[in-house]
């Protein structure tokens, strides 16, 4: 088909089997290209280089505190909903030095970071993923202060989007408006069909990238079949949430009594911040050489869950779970509205599923929004 | 460090650097015993071109960083007219603070900054001033001092309302005649006494009650424990002072200093950056939240 000209916008066919070659050649353009797998019993995001590493035939059972990968059959390759990993390791990697210090005769001199960021492609990334994405842009890349190892890695990265056609038992992307279907900034956006997938070409890059693959045009109806495929799955959403007036709503209620509540289930131990795509917390880690003569500063990632995280000369902020929970879901769904005039949640559905606890986000969010009467 | 104008990619490498918290150096040049635990330690650039860039205003802090041991949030306490010699008065009281203890002048300690928003001395002009402060929190309120004593004649009535535990700590007790000297009426109070203690006993709110002021022409800047500055507003409200000529410092944890990692925040605010100083009606809404 190298003699038709592929359009920006533009949905065509790519059989599953040209699938490798669409990798093989993002890797031949130098980036690593990293995806759903299956590892431990969930799907996690590593290194895939072929088609046959994708999670194929899999669903996921996921409820309030639990998810359970199922071998349901298909021929599939993008029907499970996530697992416990965002792409956000990939940008804002859990762990980065900062600088190396080495003792000098006076004081210390300082070792820059090394300077080339890694090129990653990111393989299935679905519309709650993409807008979480295009949240910590809104975190990271600010007017007055930027982040340059985000930067660095955003500034390199390619983006292969998928439509959600079957969305898990904790998802709520539909009433956040993030998905099913993907929304911009992407460089392909995938909709995965029994025998093919659809490619809607988003950038340049994407356009070349598919140029030199056996695609062809897709027709209406088999476009047509795609977006029932999203339209149905927006009505099959495991959960809902009514977000109209939702941070004005929750900075109101900071003493609603559902705070101690909640605080009382929770056990305060950060997964929700771990497996959420937007959390953006960091701390610093000082690692010192025994003999002392070097030492290694770290961003890692914090959560608002730990007590050190508020803690401070005459103690802790928020030395109670109550506090600290309010903060979490206060400052994701509140808080993050003025700061970043975007919420703080895409409805990815997360951090309910890997809530040891199993509290719900959404079930919480709707006891704030009843009315208090005393 | 903003550092005036630069070509675009030198500024991008500044930005960045500041962005990745990489220390600049400065020498211990003196040290200050003030009180039992607390220190003044005087700090001066290695690098002559930051010192002669490098300024600040009152009620700003630096990044205080000892590698190895981490990083301290520490207001400036030294006089803004002279940046080249910045004071940091330290208590010793966590991991970062308890190694800076052990330093000697001479030693070379990390420093980013300077940081946050400062106090309003070009809004107060004109009116009365009451700083009022308790324990260390008389640190960052005494860069106000040194610029209130300077411009002495842009000020109405100033008066300082200073609080501590014990007379023993009590800072900077050797400037109080300086700044009597000044017009300044400095009013200080202990929570307990000593046989030596000739002076008030009680907490600071209380030394509201031994001045008259006009609340429509008076501006109140505060810092020290927050039951402190509950009271403090407390105080100025009962006595009609509008939430916008209210000014507080306030303490969180803090890390990047830039509004970055989350830590410090209040409500939408990161307080390493929309604060220390905030105006009181942008705290109004949080400020009665327990825990916040």
């Amino acid at each position: 088909m190298a003699d038709v000209q592929i359009d920006l916008g533009a949905t065509v066919i790519l059989g599953k089997a040209e699938f490798d070659r669409l990798l093989a050649r993002l890797r031949a353009l130098g980036y690593t290209t990293v995806g759903p797998r299956v590892q431990d019993g969930a799907v996690t995001y590593g290194p895939v280089e072929r088609l046959s590493d994708l999670p194929q035939g899999y669903t996921s059972e996921q409820d309030a505190g639990r998810y359970r990968l199922v071998a349901a059959g298909h021929p599939r390759y993008f029907d499970v909903t996530p697992g416990p990993h965002t792409w956000k390791q990939y940008l804002f990697p859990p762990r980065t030095t900062l600088f190396t210090l080495r003792r000098a005769d006076r004081g210390w001199t300082t070792e820059s970071r090394d300077g080339i960021a890694p090129r990653f492609a990111l393989i299935g990334v679905r519309g709650c993923e993409l807008e979480a994405l295009h949240v910590q842009d809104r975190v990271f890349l600010r007017e007055d202060q930027i982040d340059p190892i985000y930067r660095e890695r955003r500034r390199r990265l390619f983006i292969l989007a998928v439509n959600c056609l079957r969305p898990g038992g904790t998802c709520f992307c539909a009433s956040m408006g993030t998905g099913p279907r993907v929304g911009g900034g992407f460089d392909l956006a995938l909709t995965e069909l029994d025998e093919v997938f659809l490619v809607e070409i988003g950038s340049e890059v994407g356009r070349t990238l598919m140029a030199d693959l056996a695609w062809e045009s897709a027709s209406a109806f088999l476009q047509h079949a795609a977006a029932q495929g999203c339209e149905r799955a927006a009505r099959q959403m495991g959960r809902t949430v009514h977000v109209e007036g939702l941070p004005e709503m929750v900075m109101e209620r900071l003493e609603h009594p559902r705070w101690s509540e909640v605080g009382k289930r929770c056990l305060s131990c950060g997964s929700c911040t771990l497996v959420c795509p937007t959390c953006f917390c960091w701390d610093t880690q000082d690692h010192s050489a025994v003999k002392c003569d070097q030492t290694r500063r770290d961003r890692v990632w914090d959560s608002c869950f730990n007590p050190s995280y508020s803690y401070q000369a005459g103690g802790n902020t928020r030395p109670n779970v109550r506090s600290r929970y309010r903060q979490w879901l206060a400052h994701k769904v509140g808080a993050w509205k003025g700061q970043f005039d975007t919420l703080g949640c895409v409805g990815c559905g997360r951090c309910i599923t890997w809530c040891p606890a199993g509290i719900d986000i959404t079930e919480e969010i709707a006891a704030l929004q009843q009315e208090v009467r005393s | 460090m903003r550092v005036g104008a630069t070509p675009s990619g030198a500024r991008r490498a500044a930005v960045d650097r500041d962005a990745l918290l990489a220390p600049f150096w400065a020498e211990i040049t003196g040290i200050q015993r003030e009180a039992e635990g607390i220190s003044t330690y005087w700090l001066r650039f290695e690098d002559a071109a930051l010192r002669d860039a490098y300024g600040f205003a009152p009620g700003q802090f630096n990044m205080v960083y000892l590698p190895g041991y981490g990083e301290a949030a520490i207001s400036i306490s030294s006089d803004p007219a002279e940046p080249g010699r910045i004071g940091h008065t330290i208590r010793f009281v966590g991991n970062v603070t308890r190694a800076v203890s052990r330093l000697k002048v001479g030693d070379v300690v990390g420093l980013r900054g300077p940081f946050g928003t400062a106090w309003p001395m070009k809004e107060a002009k004109g009116n009365d001033v009451i700083i009022s402060a308790g324990g260390i929190g008389l640190a960052p309120l005494r860069p106000a001092i040194h610029h209130i004593v300077r411009c002495r004649a842009d000020y109405g009535k100033v008066t300082l309302l200073y609080g501590a535990r014990t007379p023993k700590d009590l800072l900077y007790t050797t400037e109080f005649d300086a700044w009597r000297k000044a017009d300044i009426q400095v009013n200080v109070t202990v929570d307990r006494a000593d046989e030596s203690w000739q002076g008030q006993v009680g907490v600071v709110p209380l030394l509201f009650y031994r001045f008259r002021m006009e609340a429509q022409r008076s501006v109140v800047l505060s810092c020290g424990p927050e039951i402190m500055l509950r009271f403090v507003v407390f105080e100025s409200r009962a006595r009609r002072v509008p939430s916008d000529r209210i000014y507080l410092s306030l303490e969180r944890n803090m890390k990047c200093g830039q509004g970055f990692c989350g830590h410090c925040q209040l409500g939408a605010h990161f307080i390493c950056k929309h604060g220390p100083v905030f105006r009181f009606d942008d705290l109004e809404p949080y400020f009665d939240v327990e825990e916040y």
